[in-house]
């Protein structure tokens, strides 16, 4: 459970999230909003790349604030991110690898977990020779590098910013299957912030939404789709009632 | 599926390791038999400034750091060790260590700013930082036998050679040693870039970001990267202090640091055969031109124009561009050659598989 608690962020006159307080329970919950409205900043928040300049987090009752960015990676704060980043240099094996090698569990069972994240990303790739180079994947295959380093070993939170961005059909349903399933395989709460409510939908039982750094909804995901607000958010209109 | 290198193994190795090893028997056994005194100094300048190279390659082309600082830190590495080497009897190899670690504490404070810093800027405190050691070094000078913490005596009539180890004490001999001795460097880089560091490095180079959200403490990685590299450039002066026996500040003014950063990025900053194009474009290119009679400032001129167009066509140098577009001749002339033999055209609706494609295995 991760309980957020009056969370602002500014930048310069700028506030990108203003007192925001909400739970993600458990399982996969989407976290939505239009452009600008705050999500990634959240992310950031959450990975220890901003920080905030007021409020609380707590995940599974640690306060993750207090701890330094890589610490909480290696605590089990996970994520991809908006503009995918897997390491090109590296092979698919030593991208996964190289988290699990930071992270708290030791080297004894590296290989193994390794490969058992490449597998449930279900990456097209021998595990008897998962040393493919990165640069050589296309950009799904890409994307679920991202998503096996995020799921090795065992993750405590997992954040999954736009991760079907400029996927096509075929691939984001392939992901949706991999995000639906991040929370029984590896026991992690996942966070999805997509733009696909298709996507959003299918993955994830409870959604919160963002609009100009405020939380104005948050609830099952099916109601928080039919909300007026949200839908005004999106959408800029009034509603008809 | 797709696999790299399929059944992995033995099989795709034994090659390299077997062309490896003869040429570096080639280099240590029968070089300096082919080779007259002159080319055996230049040699082994071209193995010390190879491990120069090393290093910086280790910072630019691993870590994404560029430093403009690693001539100053070689000069550090040669004082160290021509100041113990007059003041000690201490085994030459332990000397040539003790330089390393004592340049490695001080590399390490000059890559303090590059844990804010990056890019033009972090080159341009380097630069600085390298400008002060200069002007530091050319104040106290290279010891030369004297006494006192410094070492140095401005009224020596005859200064003592910097002393070499007793079984490397002719010049074939101290090549051989110090190519021995670039080779550890060249395996003690290795051994990072293919385990734990080397992810790090590659991680932080793409994306810091990446890296942090992987739990790499990059502070971390990055000291650790200036201090490797400092160890190595220490080890390197303390080499070259042996070689040339006499040390001033001239041998390392500090704008030969930009030119180095131009024959790295020429040789390759991204391979460790990079580090050795970089070592021959540096020190035996000019001694080439000098013993035709042709100024090495054309040099100058010359890296300028290598760094543009590597930079351009090739940006992962020499190393991979110059064996890459051989290939390709090679598959050219192979071409060609099939077209003029007999009963060639048949077989022509068949192309020659492409090594450079990899394979896939459904």
């Amino acid at each position: 459970m991760i309980e957020v608690d009056g969370l602002t962020v500014r930048y310069g006159g700028v506030t990108s999230l203003d007192a925001v307080s909400l739970t993600f329970d458990q399982g996969t919950c989407g976290l939505i909003g239009p452009n600008g409205a705050g999500k990634t900043t959240f992310f950031n928040v959450l990975s220890g790349f901003v920080r905030p300049a007021a409020g609380t987090v707590r995940a599974f009752g640690t306060d993750l604030l207090a701890m330094a960015h890589f610490r909480r990676a290696r605590w089990g704060v996970r994520r991809t991110f908006q503009t995918e980043q897997a390491i090109e240099e590296l092979s698919v094996f030593d991208n996964v690898a190289m988290v699990h090698e930071h992270s708290r569990l030791g080297g004894a069972s590296r290989r193994q977990d390794v490969l058992d994240a490449i597998e449930f990303a279900g990456l097209d790739v021998d595990p008897e020779s998962p040393d493919v180079p990165v640069r050589t994947l296309g950009a799904g295959q890409r994307r679920l590098v991202e998503v096996a380093r995020a799921v090795v070993g065992r993750p405590r939170v997992v954040l999954l910013d736009e991760p079907a961005a400029g996927l096509p059909d075929e691939e984001t349903s392939h992901l949706a299957e991999v995000i639906r399933r991040i929370p029984e395989h590896t026991g992690a709460l996942a966070i999805l912030v997509d733009h696909d409510m298709s996507l959003v939908s299918a993955c994830c039982a409870t959604t919160a939404v963002l609009d100009f750094g405020k939380l104005i909804a948050s609830g099952p995901t099916a109601a928080v789709l039919r909300d007026d607000a949200v839908i005004r958010a999106y959408l800029g209109v009034e509603v008809q009632q | 599926m797709r696999r790299l290198n399929g059944p992995r193994p033995a099989g795709l190795a034994r090659p390299r390791i077997l062309v490896t090893t003869i040429a570096l028997l080639f280099v240590l056994l029968a070089l300096p038999q082919l080779m007259s005194l002159y080319y055996v100094d230049t040699m082994t300048q071209v193995a010390v400034y190879s491990m120069v190279a090393l290093a910086l390659g280790v910072l630019v082309g691993r870590v994404g750091l560029v430093s403009l600082g690693q001539v100053a830190v070689l000069a550090v590495g040669a004082w160290v060790a021509a100041r113990l080497l007059f003041a000690t009897s201490q085994p030459f190899l332990l000397i040539v260590l003790e330089a390393g670690v004592v340049t490695m504490i001080a590399g390490t404070a000059i890559g303090l700013p590059a844990l804010r810093l990056r890019g033009l800027y972090l080159a341009l405190i380097t630069l600085m930082l390298a400008g002060g050691i200069t002007v530091v070094l050319a104040t106290v000078n290279f010891p030369n036998g004297g006494h006192g913490f410094l070492g140095y005596d401005g009224g020596l009539v005859h200064i003592p050679p910097v002393r070499r180890p007793s079984f490397a004490a002719s010049d074939p001999a101290y090549y051989r040693f110090a190519v021995i001795i670039a080779i550890a460097m060249f395996a003690l880089v290795l051994a990072h870039i293919k385990t734990r560091p080397g992810r790090a490095w590659a991680a932080i180079r793409q994306s810091e970001p990446a890296a942090l959200a992987a739990g790499i403490n990059t502070t971390l990685y990055k000291l650790w990267a200036f201090a490797l590299a400092s160890f190595i450039t220490g080890v390197a002066g303390g080499v070259l202090a042996g070689a040339i026996h006499y040390l001033y500040s001239i041998n390392f003014p500090t704008q030969d640091s930009i030119t180095l950063l131009a024959v790295v990025l020429m040789g390759g900053a991204y391979s460790l055969w990079g580090a050795v194009v970089a070592g021959l474009l540096y020190q035996f290119l000019p001694s080439l031109l000098n013993n035709w009679g042709v100024s090495a400032d054309w040099l100058t001129i010359l890296f300028g124009l290598g760094v543009l167009q590597v930079l351009t066509t090739a940006p992962a140098g020499l190393a991979d561009q110059v064996p890459r577009d051989l290939a390709r001749l090679g598959r050219l002339l192979g071409r060609l050659l099939v077209r003029r033999l007999p009963g060639s055209r048949q077989r022509k609706s068949q192309p020659a598989p492409d090594p450079e494609t990899p394979e896939r295995v459904p």
